[in-house]
């Protein structure tokens, strides 16, 4: 299993991200529950898919051995994934994939707010493009949260239950990071420090609108994306979104 | 996508002479190509058969983001993942437009969709096709699309505003698609290996007759016609229609290198159209009654959508209810 640059492996762990997250978003195609959640539901996922595309160009760049932006979502097995473990989650009901979408959202927006004034040019484009976006998505998922919190009494239910699903996997998103601290020493990258407690603050902020309770940290644990220590998800997430690739190699689609 | 067998409720054609002066003044105004506006006075059966028509053109968007969803998970390429999920948010757009267009007749949109998944109300009969490979979604953009617009540029032209508005941006969508669809399978023959073009020729094959079968029955078997055609709803005949789309898609099948599954295919010089073979119409038939290869699939998916969505609507309304309540305290 290759391991790339620690810049290249950022880039891949965004990339990966947002492509899996499509990938969940594209599962509902015809089965949203209002025909205006069709839309959005794809609406978000083709930006997904269009700032994948962006991240694995540089990042195809900078391994140049021939590999391209499809080479990487496409040829790829779980162990060399770098998505976060909460976007290849299952879709759950509605609630749970508002869950994940406003837990990512949350934190691609602070994410991408902060890569805006990367060194590294590049990134800084494709970050400052990627988060007009993403202000969009994170307005979109805070509403529904804030609608199904103080909804119904089911729906209140829903989202309880639906935080109570996914929060294990947050704590990816605020995990200090030994390789990007290098990356912001170094920098690449500005220093992403703050990233924990700016996710967490604006967490707590939709979820008090949601009349929500934000459970307690959530404790690390042995699965790490950044190691491609993925659920087991993932694994027939893949099969399936790569299966022509590798059924037939020498095509050109 | 579009309506296919609209009932009118009547089988013969009023005169003028035997209308009264409300109805003459419609269809007067009909003849000189005026078009009739959501507040004008329009006959209830002109009314009904509208409400068919585009509720149907609607369910048939909505439904036929099926077999594409199908794919979409599956697509071979980021920019071919891109396209797909594109088209598929322009048919909900394009579902969208539709119901608010009927609406603006006096229908309710869930009272239709309602009809719609109790077997009461149609959609296009090619979204009953299940898709089996790759090439499905180049076929599906250029025959079904293709097909589809053939039926709706005329209808841009189709006397009630609102759906001729509504034609005209969903015409140019869908012109795109098709594109796309063509270019896909374009690129499979040109640049595919031979399990490609494969996939092609056998997408064509399963897709073919039942994109034929989009235009609806004869025009021998289409009682509705005269009275869509005399209230201008329709612009052309199903035959008429039909042969447009066969005249213009045979040269493209050419440049793909690829054939129709009809022996019976030939140019006749002297009619200046291609004469083609028998349609299966039992099949056709049989699809319309629910009786194809995916109606039951497609409606359960429908139904489904609708009753677990149930909750995230209701609690849409409550927590609404609760703001406007909130701003009226404060």
């Amino acid at each position: 299993m290759t391991k790339y640059d620690e810049l290249t492996e950022f880039l891949l762990r965004l990339g990966d991200s947002a492509l899996i997250q499509a990938q969940r978003l594209c599962e509902w195609t015809g089965r949203a529950p209002a025909l205006e959640e069709e839309m959005g539901m794809m609406n978000v996922g083709l930006d997904l898919v269009g700032q994948a595309r962006n991240w694995y160009e540089y990042a195809a760049e900078r391994i140049n051995d021939g590999t391209d932006a499809d080479t990487l979502a496409f040829r790829r097995d779980e162990r060399a994934f770098r998505n976060l473990l909460l976007v290849e989650q299952p879709n759950g009901d509605f609630a749970v994939t508002m869950t994940k979408q406003f837990f990512y959202d949350a934190w691609q927006f602070h994410l991408l707010t902060m890569l805006k004034g990367a060194n590294d040019e590049r990134i800084a484009a494709i970050a400052a493009k990627s988060l007009k976006e993403v202000t969009y998505h994170l307005r979109r998922s805070s509403q529904w949260i804030e609608r199904l919190g103080d909804g119904t009494e089911e729906s209140h239910q829903r989202m309880e239950k639906a935080v109570d699903v996914v929060w294990r996997f947050t704590f990816e998103l605020v995990e200090k990071n030994d390789a990007e601290l290098a990356l912001s020493e170094s920098g690449n990258i500005p220093s992403l420090t703050e990233l924990p407690e700016k996710w967490l603050a604006t967490v707590n902020e939709v979820f008090a609108k949601a009349t929500l309770t934000v459970p307690d940290a959530p404790n690390t644990f042995y699965l790490s994306a950044r190691t491609g220590m993925h659920s087991e998800h993932l694994g027939t997430l893949l099969a399936e979104m790569q299966f022509l690739q590798r059924a037939y190699p020498d095509a050109s689609w | 996508m579009y309506a296919q067998q609209v009932e009118t409720g009547t089988k013969t054609v009023k005169s003028l002479a035997e209308m009264g002066p409300e109805e003459k003044a419609f269809q007067e105004k009909i003849d000189a190509e005026i078009k009739i506006e959501a507040k004008n006075w329009m006959p209830d059966s002109y009314r009904k058969t509208l409400i068919r028509q585009i509720s149907q053109h609607a369910h048939s968007e909505i439904v036929g983001m099926l077999p594409e969803g199908n794919w979409v998970t599956r697509a071979p390429t980021l920019k071919r993942k891109l396209q797909l999920m594109a088209k598929i948010q322009d048919e909900a757009g394009h579902g969208l437009y539709l119901y608010s267009a009927m609406e603006t007749l006096g229908a309710d949109r869930d009272e239709e969709i309602e009809k719609l998944h109790s077997g009461r109300a149609k959609y296009s009969s090619i979204f009953n096709y299940p898709t089996l490979n790759w090439a499905d979604m180049g076929a599906v953009g250029w025959l079904v699309d293709g097909a589809a617009i053939v039926n709706q540029v005329p209808l841009q032209r189709t006397s009630y505003g609102p759906y001729s508005r509504a034609m005209i941006r969903v015409c140019k969508e869908e012109s795109f698609h098709q594109r796309q669809g063509y270019e896909i399978l374009l690129h499979m023959m040109r640049h595919g290996i031979q399990a490609q073009k494969d996939m092609v020729q056998d997408a064509i094959n399963r897709l073919w007759w039942p994109s034929l079968m989009m235009f609806g029955p004869s025009d021998a078997e289409s009682p509705n016609s005269a009275q869509s055609l005399a209230w201008k709803i329709k612009r052309h005949t199903n035959d008429e229609l039909r042969q447009r789309f066969i005249d213009q898609t045979i040269p493209q099948l050419e440049l793909l290198g690829c054939t129709v599954p009809d022996p019976d295919l030939k140019w006749n010089e002297e009619r200046g159209h291609y004469d083609f073979g028998e349609i299966q119409w039992e099949e056709f038939y049989e699809v319309l009654k629910g009786n194809g290869p995916c109606n039951r699939e497609r409606l359960e998916t429908r139904r489904n959508a609708i009753q677990d969505g149930a909750w995230v609507r209701e609690a849409a309304v409550a927590h609404a209810n609760k703001k406007q309540k909130q701003q009226a305290a404060a």
